[in-house]
């Protein structure tokens, strides 16, 4: 017999009627329904769908999205010469390609670069659109707008990629291509191109929260897990009063690391941990080329960077030597 | 219960399959070369080297020949290379190359079958000539790279007509001139530069041209180095054809921490650096003057000529046949040949087109200008049809107007000087002005160029 927690499917599904949600001071006129269950869905999560609000802002997102969708999926389509086939198979290493350097931020044809700003503007429209959603609808149920802040995090990082650095570089050829692969040969030429963004220091942060928000993601998840049996999914509630699952759950911690954050705590350590992941990076790749143009210079001007013993004979640079052959 | 069903294994068993169908198996061999800690280590399959082994064993040598007796020149007729060798010397060489680029085909291969050995009715022979020349010259002047180790036509041609590996400059995406669906000459799975999504033709502006390679800059913070990320891409794209041609990592070369620093790189990265000016030299003192020597079947798709790079010669090992000379058993390959000797071709026909280069925000004619344009005025003058259009280029750096204004007045220099050799203003097109490549670097003077050609 497995423990529960081996099971990455949840093996209780609940059976109730129909629910529309809480009242709200705008009335449910824009909630789109009726719900219905999905087994599937109750697999992974809540079996309900439903209902649904999308609203304006949610329209004007999606229409948005879709224009970018478009406009990125029929270049890459055209760049294979319209062949369905060959699009799925080249479909990793197609792309849609900001200008080149020479634009600068002039507006350039469309087949240099002017489609990848018309998609860039409706891709960047939509997730703004959809911030506002996301904000709107936190305070119409009466929530906190963690959840929207959280997202404005990721939209930092995107704007610095896409537009912010761009525009102090004076060249839209700085932002990143459209494409699986090919963004990911940019990321690793933006590295190279700078120096080894590894000795960038809010690289480094934002790894450090990359992996800590991860690290903190498992050992929270596991706990609530682990405690389940004894109710210790039901947090908010053990929030205020706390029961034999929550009491399990810190003295465990503190058995194991001396210290035990509580409840409620932890999804504050989480959520900074999330967020700063995002708004660190941002400013490390703002820096880059605007402020430090060699990293690797930076971090051993700053001693960061160690120096090693020597291993090779000294390699000097040809290009210096004098009454070199070409 | 069992954690995973039966059913539910066999997905599982598939899924993992798949992932992993890409994968080299293990074990694979690991080997220190730099300081400890530094991650300076070579990566090898040992699989992949086994199977490479039988494709680099050598030849056996064909046994030695006398030097004395008459020099070939005094006996064979139309003699341009090898004629201070002996006779026996020089049939030994002749075998020798039969049997490592056409062991099929023999003799008949160069020279004509019922004509006089020393008549050139076969493009076969001029190329294979001229080969010769290039050998000789590579062994003797290029040592930087290739040591005393040395070439031999069997590097690169390895028993075959056409060696293995070699390029010509890709064609122009048609894409790149419709309304949507430009590739930027990069975003497909090229063999050249290890199926990643780089730029894909990293040869025509590194291996013929003379594009900056650098693009990291030398000090911390920014002091005017205005290389790009797209131009990063083009160098990486370069580098990657390295390692694979090479079947070696990045830290053969480099200490991957800092790419650019020298006081961290490995002896290696200087062998290489002179590798790429040595190829540079044989593609265009050597290989692209022999396009018009090729049938048009034996050129590229946009009638160039198969040029060589890292690959021709290495095949997937660190050294060509690891290392092995088989020089040492024909140094007549190795003859010292101060310069490069004149192309074949024996009178330049009249040029159809012509590059002068101005220098840095400048307008005025260069100086050798003059000698430049004078094949193109013959031209012009002796067809009175003919049109001569006139495009300027700027660089892709500063000021876009200021840029486009200086390439119009560059143009406008070259208008006059034509127009002062006698060539009439009618037949004068001007071209709007245009930024020079992406990957080429404001200090690049390809990019301040003014092109002139006949329609």
């Amino acid at each position: 017999m497995s423990a529960e927690y081996q099971n990455i499917f949840t093996r209780v599904q609940v059976h109730a009627p129909l629910y529309p949600g809480v009242p709200v001071a705008r009335g449910s006129q824009e909630r789109e329904g009726p719900p219905l269950h999905v087994h599937l869905l109750g697999l992974i999560g809540d079996a309900q769908l439903g209902p649904i609000y999308l609203g304006w802002f949610g329209v004007a997102s999606a229409l948005c999205f879709f224009v970018a969708f478009e406009i990125i999926g029929l270049n890459m389509l055209a760049s294979v010469n319209w062949d369905p086939i060959q699009f799925v198979r080249q479909l990793p290493w197609l792309a849609l390609e900001p200008p080149p350097p020479a634009y600068g931020l002039k507006l350039p044809p469309l087949n240099q670069g002017g489609w990848w700003l018309m998609a860039g503007f409706f891709l960047t429209t939509s997730v703004l659109l959809w911030w506002v959603r996301m904000y709107r609808r936190a305070r119409a149920l009466g929530m906190g707008t963690h959840v929207a802040w959280a997202f404005a995090a990721a939209l930092w990082l995107y704007l610095v990629l896409g537009f912010i650095r761009p525009l102090l570089m004076g060249s839209w050829g700085e932002a990143v291509p459209f494409g699986i692969f090919p963004h990911l040969d940019w990321t690793a030429s933006f590295s190279i191109r700078y120096g080894n963004l590894f000795y960038n220091p809010f690289h480094m942060l934002s790894i450090a929260f990359l992996y800590g928000a991860t690290l903190l993601f498992a050992m929270h998840a596991a706990t609530i897990l682990a405690v389940s049996r004894f109710g210790g999914e039901r947090e908010v509630e053990q929030i205020v009063d706390r029961g034999t699952a929550s009491e399990r759950a810190a003295l465990f911690w503190r058995w194991t690391m001396g210290f035990n954050a509580t409840m409620e705590s932890i999804h504050r350590w989480a959520w900074w941990f999330a967020v700063l992941c995002p708004l660190t990076g941002g400013i490390g790749i703002l820096l880059t080329g605007t402020v430090v143009d060699n990293w690797f210079l930076w971090a051993v001007k700053h001693h960061i960077a160690p120096s090693y013993p020597a291993v090779f004979d000294p390699v000097a640079d040809p290009a210096l030597a004098a009454g070199v052959k070409p | 219960m069992t954690a995973i069903a039966p059913g539910n294994r066999y997905l599982v068993g598939c899924g993992v399959a798949l992932l992993l169908a890409g994968c080299e198996h293990p074990p694979v061999e690991t080997v220190q070369h730099g300081y400890r800690g530094t991650g300076m280590v070579e990566v090898y399959n040992p699989r992949q080297v086994a199977s490479l082994a039988p494709d680099n064993a050598l030849p056996e040598p064909i046994a030695a020949a006398s030097a004395e007796g008459p020099r070939a020149r005094e006996v064979f007729k139309n003699l341009r290379v090898l004629g201070d060798v002996s006779v026996g010397e020089l049939t030994r060489t002749m075998s020798a190359m039969t049997a490592w680029v056409a062991p099929e085909q023999g003799c008949a291969y160069c020279h004509a079958a019922g004509q006089d050995l020393s008549v050139d009715a076969l493009y076969t022979k001029v190329v294979a000539r001229r080969m010769l020349q290039m050998t000789q010259y590579l062994n003797s002047n290029w040592q930087s790279h290739v040591a005393g180790t040395g070439v031999t036509c069997y590097t690169c041609h390895r028993g075959h007509n056409i060696p293995a590996y070699l390029w010509f400059t890709a064609p122009d995406q048609a894409q790149a001139n419709r309304a949507m669906g430009n590739r930027a000459q990069q975003n497909a799975p090229a063999a050249s530069v290890g199926l990643a999504a780089l730029p894909n033709d990293p040869f025509t502006p590194f291996l013929l041209g003379a594009d900056e390679i650098r693009i990291v800059g030398g000090t911390p913070l920014p002091t005017g180095n205005r290389k790009s990320i797209k131009q990063a891409e083009w160098t990486y794209g370069l580098m990657t054809h390295i390692s694979e041609a090479l079947g070696v990592n990045c830290t053969y070369c480099h200490n991957s921490r800092s790419f650019a620093s020298w006081d961290s790189s490995t002896p290696q990265r200087a062998t290489a650096w002179y590798g790429i000016r040595m190829v540079r030299a044989l593609n265009n003192d050597y290989l692209a003057p022999l396009t018009a020597t090729f049938p048009t079947p034996r050129l590229g798709p946009s009638g160039d000529v198969a040029k060589i790079h890292c690959a021709t010669c290495h095949q997937g090992v660190y050294k060509p046949l690891y290392g092995a000379s088989m020089l040492k058993d024909y140094p007549v390959l190795a003859a010292p040949v101060v310069a490069p000797p004149p192309p074949v071709a024996e009178a330049p026909p009249p040029a159809d087109s012509a590059v002068v280069l101005f220098g840095v925000g400048s307008a005025r004619l260069p100086a050798d200008a003059g000698s430049i344009l004078d094949a193109l005025i013959l031209n012009l003058k002796s067809s009175p049809d003919a049109k001569a259009t006139i495009s300027g280029y700027h660089s892709a750096a500063g000021v876009l107007a200021q840029n486009q204004d200086l390439a119009k007045r560059r143009a406008f220099a070259v208008r006059d000087a034509l127009h002062a050799a006698g060539v009439p203003v009618g037949r004068i097109v001007l071209e709007r002005p245009r930024s020079a490549e992406a990957n080429l670097s404001g200090e690049d003077p390809r990019a301040r160029r003014v092109e002139v050609s006949i329609h």
